[in-house]
């Protein structure tokens, strides 16, 4: 908690440099933008610098890939795309900032971008405001149903209920929940806890550690006393090094008590040395090694552009889906109006992306397909398990939000 | 399992953690307690050891890289401080705030450092197979308590590391001067001590015991550029309430912090337990500002 306070102070000196830095960025980006009169703009707004970039940098990455084979291929409605990027800087009021900045002087048609839930939130005035769209690619807590956000991540019942509809099916009875201490964990468990106890199975603790937190000793205890059967982690960051560090030595590794992680995908596996995480579990909706020819192409352009070994992820695939969903919706609405964009962009199906068969539902979330991999020793899931078909994401949880729903758009 | 065992592993916890923050905090309290100098940047000593650990383990693989490790970090992170000491807070030695700024951009610097060589996502230290692993009582009241080999070594090495300092400071010749400077710096360089010398090697001596600290919270914890900053509050903490400066103050405190929170997380998450032991810090400060030992260790320190 210190330490976090500290990292706020710390993330406050960065910015007058960072600002800097990205209005040097933007001039040089948008002089060429001037003189093309046949390119059409779009804002891709992630965090460069900060504490997220180590994830977010990867998704800008493919999100640039997307906009770069679209433009080999023609463009869209003829013109060529002109990516616009800005940094968020990890910081949830400076991606408020720069969502402004982008579509009220810098004249984007759409944003693709965002990673927690802090910066979602602080955009999605501004895209409402400003009556634009944003493309948002990461799984996130759901409670939430804006027509100005295309929501690409999982909702909970995407992932975090798919994880357990494959604990019960292993025969799993007892849970023990282990969390960072912020919006998503919490909601998280909250909808976990309440289908756990739905299903007469045995939540047998819940522990909530501060975000970067490094000690586990209680928490472990806790488990060792409370013998569960599985782990469910919605641990976030470097936590998690300390996490696994501390159950291997407490004489816990993955073989003996099974950990079902919600935030740790390839390259959190690779950064963390494979060996330590090896065996233990995930849930995403793609996973590196899904064996289709579109993935496979996908993960080869990458891999070309950004290094032979470089790891993709869930979040990174549904940033690259993402611009091509746009770009389909563009096109059947004949327009780059973000309205019309939005209306088409609605049911339209997309049924060969590199995540498989996946379109936008009604709610403006992603209907896609939930899957468990077990991790190898080189930092790689093995898929051991895939939702009976796609999923319809429902971002209210009717066990733990009864009647919400989204408004009608 | 019932409720003994429980209870019992939360003490053995409680001294583990206490070990970490002892190691994290000596060299605070041996910089603070001769120069008055708050190093704001030796959380990344820590992590400076962290790194020399990674590289010392790519060229002494196998069980027993850890223990070449520590020399080596140890060494390491006291060359480093050398460096800083006569490069910035021998300059600055006269004005604490700035010393204060300096250091914590030093802080930034090496961050940005290890980002840059390392990458910003941490590297992999691994404890060695003969450390992983964990005692269990198999039976008895205590049936079921198991105790984790990683968190004995590191124990051991915190008593080491606090026993050779001790002796160090109590029966070396060196020891005897660090405590004339410590007593009166001004009487002492009258009597011909190099005062210089000895503020250096009490800085680099606490950088190394930083350096070496890095190593063993390596085998719990990631190793990553900023590391450093989720120990160096901690340490400051423990460092404050133990009365500035007193080492064995440090070594108290340490240890009523990581009982406090083993204790209390029996009953309440660890989020919350952070804040009671806040609470618990800042009431305890209220009524003993100087800290757990301090006037008692003045006297026996002067």
């Amino acid at each position: 908690m210190e330490a976090n306070g500290k990292g706020m102070v710390m993330r406050g000196m960065y910015k007058p440099a960072g600002l800097a830095a990205l209005l040097l960025a933007a001039t040089s980006l948008s002089a060429p933008a001037a003189k093309a009169a046949d390119a059409v703009k779009v804002g891709v707004l992630q965090s460069l610098t900060g504490t997220m970039a180590i994830s977010e940098v990867t998704v800008k990455n493919a999100e640039i890939l997307a906009i770069d084979e679209i433009n080999a291929a023609g463009g869209v409605l003829g013109k060529k795309i002109e990516p616009v990027v800005e940094d968020g800087a990890s910081d949830p009021a400076i991606f408020a900032q720069k969502a402004t900045k982008l579509v009220q002087d810098g004249g984007v048609v759409t944003v693709f971008g965002g990673w927690t839930s802090a910066s979602r939130k602080a955009m999605l005035p501004v895209f409402q405001k400003l009556k634009s769209l944003l493309w948002y690619p990461v799984q996130f807590e759901g409670n939430e149903c804006s027509p100005n956000i295309m929501y690409s991540g999982a909702q909970p019942n995407q992932q975090i209920l798919p994880a357990l509809t494959w604990a019960v099916e292993k025969g799993y009875k007892s849970y023990f929940l282990i969390g960072s201490d912020y919006v998503f964990p919490r909601t998280a468990n909250l909808i976990l806890k309440k289908h756990i106890e739905s299903s007469k199975l045995k939540v047998a603790g819940e522990e909530y550690v501060p975000l970067g937190g490094t000690d586990f000793s209680a928490v472990i205890a806790k488990v060792q006393a409370a013998k569960p059967d599985i782990i469910f982690s919605t641990l976030n960051g470097d936590s998690n090094v300390s996490f696994f560090k501390q159950m291997a030595a407490a004489g816990l590794p993955s073989a003996k008590l099974p950990v079902m992680s919600f935030s740790i995908g390839e390259q959190e596996a690779v950064a963390m040395g494979p060996s330590l995480v090896e065996g233990s579990y995930a849930a995403w909706n793609y996973f590196q090694s899904l064996d289709t020819p579109a993935n496979k192409k996908f993960v080869a352009a990458y891999q070309a552009k950004f290094g032979a070994g470089a790891a993709v992820t869930d979040p990174m695939v549904h940033g690259y889906v993402d611009v091509y969903a746009w770009k389909a919706a563009v096109e059947k609405a004949g327009s780059f109006d973000p309205e019309k964009v939005r209306a088409a962009a609605v049911a339209l199906d997309l049924p060969d992306t590199a995540m498989g068969k996946v379109k936008f539902a009604a709610n403006q979330s992603l209907v896609q397909t939930g899957y468990i991999g077990q991790l190898d020793p080189a930092g790689q899931f093995k898929i051991i398990w895939q939702s009976k078909g796609t999923i319809d994401p429902d971002p209210y949880d009717p066990l733990v939000f009864p009647g919400k729903k989204c408004p009608a758009s | 399992m019932g409720e003994w065992p429980l209870i019992a592993g939360q003490i053995f916890n409680g001294f583990s953690v206490a070990s970490l923050y002892v190691l994290a905090a000596l060299g605070l309290a041996l910089s603070f307690g001769l120069m008055r100098v708050i190093n704001m940047a030796h959380g990344e000593m820590l992590m400076l050891g962290g790194y020399l650990a990674y590289l010392t383990l790519q060229v002494v693989p196998g069980p027993l890289g850890i223990l070449a490790a520590m020399p080596v970090a140890f060494l390491g992170a006291a060359a480093v401080g050398a460096v800083l000491e006569t490069t910035l807070i021998k300059r600055l030695s006269a004005r604490p705030l700035d010393t204060l700024l300096a250091t914590w951009g030093v802080s930034l610097i090496l961050q940005q450092a290890a980002r840059n060589i390392f990458g910003a996502i941490g590297v992999d230290v691994r404890a060695p197979d003969w450390l992983n692993h964990a005692y269990t009582v198999p039976s008895g009241l205590l049936e079921g308590l198991t105790i984790p080999a990683t968190r004995l070594f590191i124990l051991g090495v915190a008593f080491a590391v606090m026993g050779a300092l001790s002796l160090l400071l109590a029966r070396t010749r060196i020891g005897l001067l660090v405590r004339a400077v410590n007593q009166d710096r001004g009487m002492a360089a009258a009597s011909g001590i190099n005062v210089r010398a000895v503020d250096l090697s009490v800085f680099c001596l606490g950088t190394g015991i930083a350096g070496l600290a890095g190593v063993v919270l390596a085998l719990l914890g990631p190793v990553t550029p900023n590391v450093g900053q989720s120990y160096v509050v901690p340490a400051f903490l423990v460092v404050v309430l133990g009365g500035l400066g007193s080492l064995k103050g440090t070594a108290i405190a340490s240890l009523i912090v990581g009982l406090f929170s083993a204790l209390v997380q029996i009953l309440v998450d660890v989020s919350l337990a952070q804040v009671l032991l806040l609470l618990f810090v800042i009431g305890f400060i209220q009524f003993r500002p100087q800290g757990v030992v301090a006037v008692r260790s003045r006297a026996l320190d002067a």
